[in-house]
């Protein structure tokens, strides 16, 4: 229960950091960006990584079911869901389900947006951070279909793969990951 | 998000209740946040279908159609808006679209998609707020009631679609990105919208028809 009460916290929270990064957005990007020095993120190790870098971590070959979730922190709809991938890579670790989350922030907020937003939620799945400009090129080479909306997931293993260009309640989520489970 | 807010407050005011009761709540929770951000249909213009025209509202209040471009020899329609990082990277960018290739015959004609129940920094205040700010010049219109971009397939801000005025009607010639470096203008090595117009000026083919870019999802 005390999970579930947790969950609404968090999205309720992450309501909250919507509008804030839309108020920041409108107000002027041009603006430096307002560091919180209460929280220190020196210790988050964060891997960057290019189209080349990424491909090996979302095509791995072994035993394991993949969930792989680009996302963003200036993405609303990405934000809302993250808790449902978090909760994910908690209940399904001993299933054999790993969640890699692919952040597409924006390489000069790293430090001010997304490693804060990792340590405040003290997210579990691994992140990484994804910077290619020639999006024109792995879009499609993730998938054909993907128009280049976030958020985007990816669920695989060995023996299938399923891309979604959609957003994701706890529920639904389970339900396309049971599809792999067996 | 009120609503939310709401549904939490009345979810801490009966927290002796049954287990059963919170974790309904909290289902009408995923299920109300759901709502609000299902988007994608496969649907939507490919190369070389006849775009839908259009009666939005303009930032001045007028309302705006692809007809009243008596002058057009097509149009750079792109669904944008204030709040996406993508979209406001580009806005210097669609701005200087606009003022090369207007008076040439393809004006920008800009459409706000998202729901401003949602994103009330999208809403038509901010709207003109941010045009002013930034001197657009080009029609920057709200798609009240969302029913143009869907017909268009747009998906996400920012997202282009070229279209070229026939007597059959405005016809789809390029759908995609701006340009391949959403990051810095100056590192840009491709531009796809100018080279799409320059080639529709010349009476030449287009090169590249269709580019992918990440951008946010158009707000339901």
């Amino acid at each position: 229960m005390k999970q579930i009460i947790l969950l609404c916290l968090f999205v309720v929270f992450s309501c909250k950091e919507e509008s804030k990064n839309a108020a920041e957005v409108k107000a002027n990007t041009a603006v430096p960006e307002k560091k919180e020095t209460a929280i220190d993120v020196s210790q988050i190790d964060l891997e960057i990584y290019d189209y080349d870098g990424l491909e090996p971590l979302i095509n791995k070959k072994d035993d394991k079911i993949h969930v792989v979730n680009f996302w963003a922190t200036w993405c609303a709809p990405c934000v809302k869901e993250l808790p449902y991938f978090e909760k994910l890579n908690q209940e399904y670790k001993d299933e054999n389900v790993e969640v890699l989350l692919v952040s597409l922030d924006f390489p000069r907020n790293y430090e001010t947006k997304l490693k804060l937003f990792m340590k405040k939620h003290n997210l579990q799945s691994k992140v990484i951070a994804f910077d290619d400009v020639d999006q024109n090129r792995w879009i499609p080479a993730i998938n054909e279909k993907w128009s280049g909306a976030l958020p985007a997931t990816i669920i695989y293993n060995n023996n299938k793969r399923q891309f979604y260009e959609r957003s994701f309640t706890q529920e639904e989520l389970e339900i396309e990951l049971k599809q792999f489970l067996n | 998000m009120n609503f939310t807010k709401k549904n939490h407050e009345h979810l801490n005011r009966r927290s002796v209740v049954s287990k059963t009761l919170k974790l309904l709540a909290v289902l009408v929770l995923a299920v109300t946040l759901s709502a609000f951000t299902i988007n994608i249909d496969g649907d939507g213009y490919k190369i070389g279908d006849i775009a839908t025209d259009f009666s939005l509202e303009n930032i001045d209040g007028s309302m705006v159609s692809l007809t009243d471009y008596n002058d057009a020899k097509g149009f750079i329609v792109i669904f944008t808006c204030n709040t996406c990082p993508y979209a406001v990277a580009y806005e210097d960018r669609i701005e200087a679209l606009n003022k090369k290739y207007a008076d040439a015959g393809y004006p920008v004609v800009a459409i706000m998609p998202n729901n401003t129940d949602i994103k009330p920094g999208d809403n038509m205040e901010a709207m003109k707020a941010r045009a002013k700010a930034k001197g657009f010049t080009f029609a920057y219109l709200m798609d009240k009631g969302q029913k143009i971009y869907p017909q268009y397939g747009a998906t996400k801000t920012p997202h282009v679609y070229i279209l070229e005025k026939t007597k059959k009607g405005n016809i789809v010639k390029y759908i995609g990105a701006i340009d391949d470096n959403y990051k810095d203008a100056k590192a840009v090595t491709t531009k796809y919208v100018e080279d799409a117009v320059n080639a529709l000026l010349n009476k030449q083919d287009i090169e590249i028809k269709e580019t992918r870019a990440i951008g946010c999802s158009i707000k339901v």
